[in-house]
């Protein structure tokens, strides 16, 4: 009895184990056969459509439902969209809005599954970097809108300095270049913020170079005033306080082929170690608030409504929520010239475009509704909601004060081709390596040289891989 | 008919009594299926997807064992389990100790309304970690409660952006896991030094043991069940930091706080590599599993 369970036992085992060999095998075969992705549409982007094959009458196109995501979910972008949307299913009865709005994080994350899907949303909207809507084109998963911009007017109606944003070759590599993709609403342009109640009681103006600006600084730290507020801990506002300050030390051209991640640039040049010192000279002189690394990006915003700065490098976008509370004491202008080189240069960009997938069967009515969003009258919802239209931003009639401020700062810079990408478009991973190199050399951990070599190398690695 | 009865009477006389084994995992097929399922198919695909460099929308191209040298060969990942490490001792060290020492206080002094205590103690593990992760970041802003708290003691000096100091962001993350963990280990605790006979204590006081040789002699080996229970728990509950990490500090500053989950997550959601995500995941699920298993080894071996 004990034997022959024994010898059960071991021949179970034996079993067990040419079935695991034999298991191993098959896993490895079907591991090496079936590549992941293999059922996704072949990597060439869908044939392009010539601008007589598209229709623009929406309303000859037959019931369709139109699948929207979009991220416009806070104050006045959530108006413009809900305004926009219910006008377009007026005026268009056969077409249904199917609208599903999430934050820009959670967008974010869940594009890349619903893109790669069988039954994918008719219109998206896509991050303008390599990250999002690079690799969505490499994967042929967005349509090129040429047609349908020739079809509309989109390319009258934009300028070529906006169109860059979303424009990618059609293979994916190349960025600011080729086909478009995607067509923005709004605008954006990071520039100084300040209090104008401090201002004034330091018996100062809002600064007209870049030197006046630095000495207003000496002069509110001198004054026991927190002279730039700061919130780093998300890792990426400080990018753009950088981005600001290497606006007025290296060539916008230079910055374009940096951000865009093209080849023929360098972050190892004296112009960038000069403002990598410039920023680093700020902190050792305490112009930033206390602790800024460890503050967070929306309680230091709030922090200068509250009066806690004197002034705040940041993006248009924070201007109709600062409004409310600052009233008239709150201005903008562009980062100013330095003597040696006036002209406006500002990051700045497009808001989130929106894109039509390759999948969708309904490309006409998606052109439709984008072009509704964004045309002449679209622009004018968009004003009225406190927001930056992209186009026709001249025509626009506001009220004085910082709304003006903005639509003049945005207009100056996207006409005299000022604008310069952020700097985190330039390869997929440099927005995290730009964050935390940021953080090292701000908390001085590293020099600004260590700093230019780390940001060099995923440069100079990207723009080879990418050919 | 005959012949099939006599011959199923034979074949099980051979065997033990019961249903013939095939049978039994015909039993098993059903919770078998779901186990399956939504387990370990998800981790065979891991497996395989950690296999390739994809990025999660074109067709993947076969890398072999590339995302795992990858791994051992990024200074940055090292980097990020080291700190996941680290986050053990707060997870699970900090709060074995201090769960010991409350747990015995709470059950050697039959304090009245225990229950409310052991509530108390308890309620971290109830508020979801995100909320949590909230409300810590807020008690460490440059201008929130602990840096209130230490200018009111007159220690300006010390008042810091506790999250955006390279020194101190991994432990103040650290320290909230502590405060977290905490009561888990304490309630386990206080469970299994309720079960211990009070004969045993009035053996010990006989002969003419203290509150510390009793502690040593009766409590803790009494408890070293929950104690490898608590630590498996944890242990795992560190090494998989990912919410919190996420919340606070998204890694920073720099990449201080860098933990293996939030590169999986980073990796896999932003960056698009999702082969190289599935191998950190790999990684650290082999991680994870090797330290439970040595736990519950040590645990084991010490009671028999």
């Amino acid at each position: 009895m004990i034997a022959s369970t024994r010898e059960v036992r071991t021949r179970n085992t034996r079993g067990a184990g040419t079935r695991a060999v034999l298991a191993a095998g098959v896993v490895a075969l079907a591991a090496a056969a079936c590549a992941p992705g293999s059922s996704a549409p072949p990597a060439a982007s869908p044939a392009q459509p010539s601008a007589s094959a598209v229709r623009t009458d929406a309303a000859a196109l037959g019931d369709v439902t139109l699948t929207i995501w979009d991220q416009e979910v806070r104050g006045g972008q959530a108006a413009q969209m809900k305004q926009l949307n219910a006008a377009f299913e007026a005026k268009y009865p056969n077409i249904t809005i199917k609208r599903v709005s999430r934050s820009f994080d959670d967008l974010n994350t869940t594009l890349r599954l619903a893109l790669s899907g069988n039954e994918p949303p008719d219109v998206v909207q896509a991050n303008n970097g390599r990250p999002q809507m690079g690799a969505f084109v490499k994967a042929g998963h967005l349509r090129p809108l040429d047609a349908y911009a020739e079809a509309y007017g989109w390319k009258k109606r934009y300028s070529q300095s906006v169109l860059q944003y979303v424009s990618y070759s059609a293979d994916g590599k190349v960025f600011g270049q080729g086909n478009i993709y995607g067509l923005p609403q709004v605008g954006e342009v990071v520039g100084i913020l300040y209090n104008a109640a401090k201002l004034s009681e330091l018996g100062l103006r809002p600064p007209k170079t870049w030197e006046e600006f630095e000495a207003a600084l000496a002069k509110a730290k001198a004054a026991g005033e927190v002279p730039l507020q700061l919130g780093n801990l998300d890792k990426w506002p400080g990018v753009h306080v950088f981005g600001t300050v290497q606006g007025r030390h290296v060539p916008a051209d230079q910055i374009t082929t940096l951000g865009f991640g093209r080849k023929g640039a360098s972050w190892t040049t004296p112009e960038n170690t000069r403002a990598a010192e410039q920023i680093v000279g700020w902190v050792d002189k305490g112009y930033f608030n206390k602790g800024f690394n460890g503050q967070g990006y929306d309680a230091s915003w709030q922090a200068f409504g509250k009066g806690e700065g004197v002034f705040l490098i940041g993006g248009s976008w924070l201007i109709a929520d600062l409004e409310k509370v600052m009233g008239k004491d709150l201005g903008f202008v562009l980062p100013p010239g330095t003597g040696s080189a006036p002209g406006p240069v500002a990051t700045g960009g497009t808001g989130l475009p929106f894109a039509i997938t390759a999948k969708s069967p309904n490309p006409d009515a998606a052109a439709a509704y984008i072009d509704f969003i964004t045309n002449a009258d679209a622009m004018k919802v968009l004003t009225a909601n406190g927001l930056l239209p992209i186009a026709d931003t001249e025509q626009q009639k506001v009220k004085q004060g910082p709304q003006q401020d903005m639509f003049t700062a945005f207009g100056t810079a996207a006409k005299e081709n000022g604008l310069v990408p952020y700097l985190d478009y330039a390869t997929p991973t440099f927005a995290d390596t730009l964050g935390a190199a940021l953080q090292d050399l701000l908390a001085k951990k590293s020099a600004p040289q260590d700093f230019l070599a780390t940001l060099e190398k995923d440069y100079k690695t990207f723009v080879e891989s990418n050919g | 008919m005959i012949r099939t009865r006599s011959s199923s009477v034979r074949a099980r006389a051979g065997h033990p009594p019961g249903e013939p084994r095939r049978v039994a995992f015909l039993y098993l097929l059903p919770a078998f299926a779901v186990y399956a399922v939504f387990l370990l198919y998800p981790i065979g695909r891991a497996v395989h997807l950690s296999l390739f460099d994809w990025d999660g929308l074109s067709l993947g191209t076969w890398a072999g064992l590339d995302n795992y040298v990858a791994i051992v060969e990024d200074e940055g990942l090292r980097a990020a389990f080291g700190h996941a490490l680290v986050l053990v001792l707060f997870y699970a060290v900090g709060p074995l100790v201090i769960g010991l020492t409350l747990a015995a206080i709470l059950n050697h002094a039959k304090v009245r309304g225990l229950g409310f205590f052991r509530t108390v103690v308890f309620l971290p593990q109830v508020v979801a970690m995100v909320v949590v992760a909230v409300a810590w970041r807020r008690v460490y802003a440059p201008d929130g409660t602990l840096n209130g708290l230490l200018g009111a003691l007159g220690l300006d000096s010390l008042t810091r952006g506790w999250l955006g100091d390279h020194t101190f962001a991994l432990p103040a993350v650290g320290v909230v896991g502590t405060w977290f963990e905490t009561g888990l280990v304490t309630v386990l605790l206080l469970a299994g030094m309720s079960r211990i006979p009070p004969e045993l204590y009035e053996a010990a006081r006989l002969d003419g043991a203290g509150a510390l040789r009793e502690f040593l002699a009766v409590t803790l080996p009494s408890v070293r069940g929950e104690i490898a229970v608590a630590l498996t728990l944890t242990v795992i509950a560190a090494l998989r930091t990912f919410d919190l990490v996420y919340v606070t500090t998204r890694g920073g500053p720099g990449n201080s706080t860098s933990v293996p989950s939030y590169e999986v997550y980073h990796r896999a959601f932003g960056l698009g590599q999702v082969g190289s995500a599935a191998a950190i995941g790999v990684t650290l699920t082999v991680v994870i599993f090797a330290i439970s298993f040595v736990i519950n080894r040590v645990a084991d071996r010490e009671v028999s």
